[in-house]
């Protein structure tokens, strides 16, 4: 195990795939000369030259398009957005390019690329700059949804993602770029669809991703103080989801908290509860609960920022509201 | 001017400084009237409710069609907007299997997921067929890029209309394509009209060819109701892309003789003007009276030849409309590229 935090694991990831194959290309603002605005990609334009690390001008829509076709024609392009608030620009060519050309073509043409940049709130920078979009991805089939919570899951999701045959959404998380993780050394994968519990439990299980998966590892800690043992469960991909994993954790447990940063309506949490709802309804004792962002617009003061994000003591009192403990 | 060969054996036409072999300019002229036959048996065929959706035909913009295939190497990739029916016939693809697309037939050429406005063909390079107006230029810009990329020598033509040159991609296409010198022809088919929208009441500049100049990008206007023309200056557009000199932005005058799609009758321009471009500038009949006047073909000639193109039109539509619909299985194929077995989305099942 290397102890390294999770930009550098996300930029190993690039790089190992990038010497693995010639066809993989980095492209997107600042991921050059300027070495990625939040560094992921440091090293990479001195490493692989102007071809394979290229700077674009800020034009999202353009160099997402740019990746489809490229893909098309055989190439695996990475193409980061600054932060996926901007690909809200490029939605056409995710959405009605990407996600849809191997079906409307009939098969004959694969998109095998991947769209990735930081989700989520970052600090301070208010509502444009703060927000949670994988419920609208990971609507659209055709797309696979990819949300790393750890340095470890960062680089083995990102290598399949890279590998992947298909347009893969990869939704990294700014305030987690510096988090330091336990990484195997090595070359290693993790596979596009399996969940992972990041802690066993007996009494409920938690499920929750990207940096919700360290609030709800804290609800658990906080729990278990209060004798209740919480298992931690993180999809890692919101799309497909591995729904046999929540279903069996659920089966022991019988309780179901869902945490998620993104809006309440419509978001994965609505998504896992219907699933949990229609295919494991005999094994609950409790109604699901969900703890999610509230439904505004994300503020810029401090105490407004704090009050719109889920926090680890909502998640332990949704825990114990399940349990009947309230 | 077309000046008649001085000697009748070379069987060459002599027009504006390049030669045509008779063949050629006969494989030009059955295609632009295949084209002309196959749009209107699909109008047809829509007045039937046999295809169905949206269709938007191409009659009187078939000398662009084929001029720029007769230009292009079937290396080059091609992609186009959603009016693509003449574009992927001039390409080579199955007339039975672009009629079966239509009708929504197992052997459509996209297994009838696409329909009229979704035509793809790998084997020719063919890269749709694309719905939303503008979204085939990014796609093109990145197609343009890989062969930058992989020093293939390829061409990328990337097609779109005088309503699609508008969007905000485009712009963004064509800076990067600039940028980086990548080898595209980007070619607008001005057929005067986005939809009902006439060319001046959406557009500020209505010299579209000069839609590139900030970017740096060289333009050309022709006349893209002379497939000759169009096969000329394709030819150049084609070479200065390939040298390695960047992209070129070709603009093709034009007209739609049909509605924007089968449900415009049209009313926002007159019969008049329609006339004015169907019997005066009509790029089948052009050619024609070309080959007539030098002497390469008599009426009766070409005559012949669209009885007989009538004919393999409605076999054609025909042995489609024998077709079955596709298997209900293909629902759940193409969505990914390969099945997921072990997580949502299962494919097929639906509990």
């Amino acid at each position: 195990m290397n102890k390294i935090t999770y930009r550098e694991a996300l930029n190993q990831a690039m790089c190992e795939e990038m010497e693995r194959d010639a066809n993989v290309f980095l492209m997107g603002e600042e991921v050059a000369e300027y070495n990625g605005a939040y560094k992921v990609s440091q090293g990479m334009l001195d490493r692989f030259g102007p071809k394979r690390v290229i700077d674009t001008p800020i034009t999202e829509l353009g160099f997402a398009g740019l990746g489809v076709g490229a893909a098309m024609t055989g190439l695996r392009p990475i193409i980061e957005f600054m932060t996926w608030n901007f690909a809200i620009l490029a939605m056409d060519q995710i959405v009605n390019a990407a996600a849809k050309m191997l079906y409307m073509s009939g098969g004959m043409y694969k998109v095998p690329m991947v769209f990735r940049g930081p989700g989520g709130a970052a600090a301070r920078v208010a509502a444009q700059h703060s927000q949670s979009l994988e419920n609208w991805m990971a609507n659209v089939p055709g797309l696979k949804v990819v949300m790393p919570s750890c340095a470890a899951d960062a680089k083995g999701l990102l290598k399949s993602a890279i590998r992947d045959d298909d347009p893969v959404v990869f939704i990294e998380n700014e305030i987690l770029y510096g988090e330091v993780g336990d990484v195997p050394a090595g070359e290693y994968t993790i596979p596009l669809g399996k969940a992972d519990i990041k802690r066993s439990g007996t009494d409920i299980t938690l499920v929750a991703h990207s940096r919700m998966t360290g609030f709800a590892l804290q609800a658990a800690e906080e729990l278990a103080k209060q004798g209740i043992s919480a298992e931690v469960l993180d999809p890692r991909t919101i799309r497909p989801l591995d729904e046999r994993t929540i279903l069996q954790s659920v089966a022991k447990t019988n309780h179901c908290v869902i945490i998620e940063e993104g809006w309440r309506f419509a978001g994965i949490g609505a998504e896992i509860s219907a699933r949990i709802m229609e295919k494991g309804f005999d094994d609950l004792d409790a109604p699901v609960l969900r703890v999610t962002g509230k439904d505004v617009p994300m503020a810029y003061a401090a105490n407004l920022e704090r009050m719109t994000l889920p926090s680890v003591a909502e998640i332990v009192e949704a825990a114990r509201a399940c349990l009947g403990r309230a | 001017m077309a000046t008649k060969d001085d000697s009748k054996q070379a069987r060459m036409l002599a027009h504006e400084g390049r030669d045509y072999p008779l063949n050629t300019l006969h494989e030009m002229h059955d295609m632009m009237l295949f084209i002309r036959r196959f749009e209107e048996k699909a109008g047809q065929l829509y007045g039937l409710k046999k295809i169905g959706g949206f269709c938007h035909l191409c009659n009187g913009q078939e000398a662009v069609c084929v001029g720029m295939q007769h230009a292009s190497r079937p290396t080059d990739y091609v992609l186009t907007s959603y009016r693509d029916h003449g574009h992927v016939l001039a390409r080579g693809s199955d007339p039975v299997a672009v009629m079966a697309e239509l009708l929504g037939r197992s052997g459509g050429l996209v297994k009838g997921k696409g329909g009229s406005m979704h035509m793809f063909d790998i084997e020719r390079n063919f890269l749709g067929g694309n719905g939303i107006v503008g979204e085939q230029v990014p796609i093109g810009l990145g197609v343009g890029f890989s062969s930058w990329y992989r020093e293939d020598g390829r061409v990328t033509l990337c097609i779109m209309g005088d309503g699609g040159i508008n969007q905000g991609g485009v712009y963004e296409s064509f800076n990067m394509a600039a940028l980086w010198k990548l080898p595209i022809v980007f070619v607008i088919e001005n057929n005067q009209y986005a939809m009902g929208t006439s060319l001046d009441r959406a557009s500020a500049e209505t010299h579209l060819f000069k839609r590139g100049i900030s970017f740096k990008i060289p333009g050309m206007q022709i006349d893209g109701m002379d497939v000759l023309a169009v096969e000329k200056h394709m030819s150049e557009a084609i070479e200065h892309a390939r040298s390695g000199q960047g992209p070129i932005l070709v603009e093709a005058i034009t007209y739609r003789y049909r509605g924007h799609s089968m449900s415009d009758p049209a009313t926002y321009r007159t019969r008049e003007e329609v006339d004015e471009w169907r019997t005066g500038r009509d790029p089948i009949a052009r050619l024609e009276n070309l080959m007539i006047e030098n002497g390469l073909a008599t009426e009766d000639e070409f005559k012949q030849k669209d009885r007989e193109i009538k004919k393999r039109i409605n076999a054609i539509a025909k042995e489609a409309e024998a077709q079955p619909e596709p298997d209900p299985a293909e629902l759940w194929t193409d969505v990914y590229a390969s099945p997921i077995n072990d997580a949502y989305p299962y494919p097929g099942r639906v509990d």
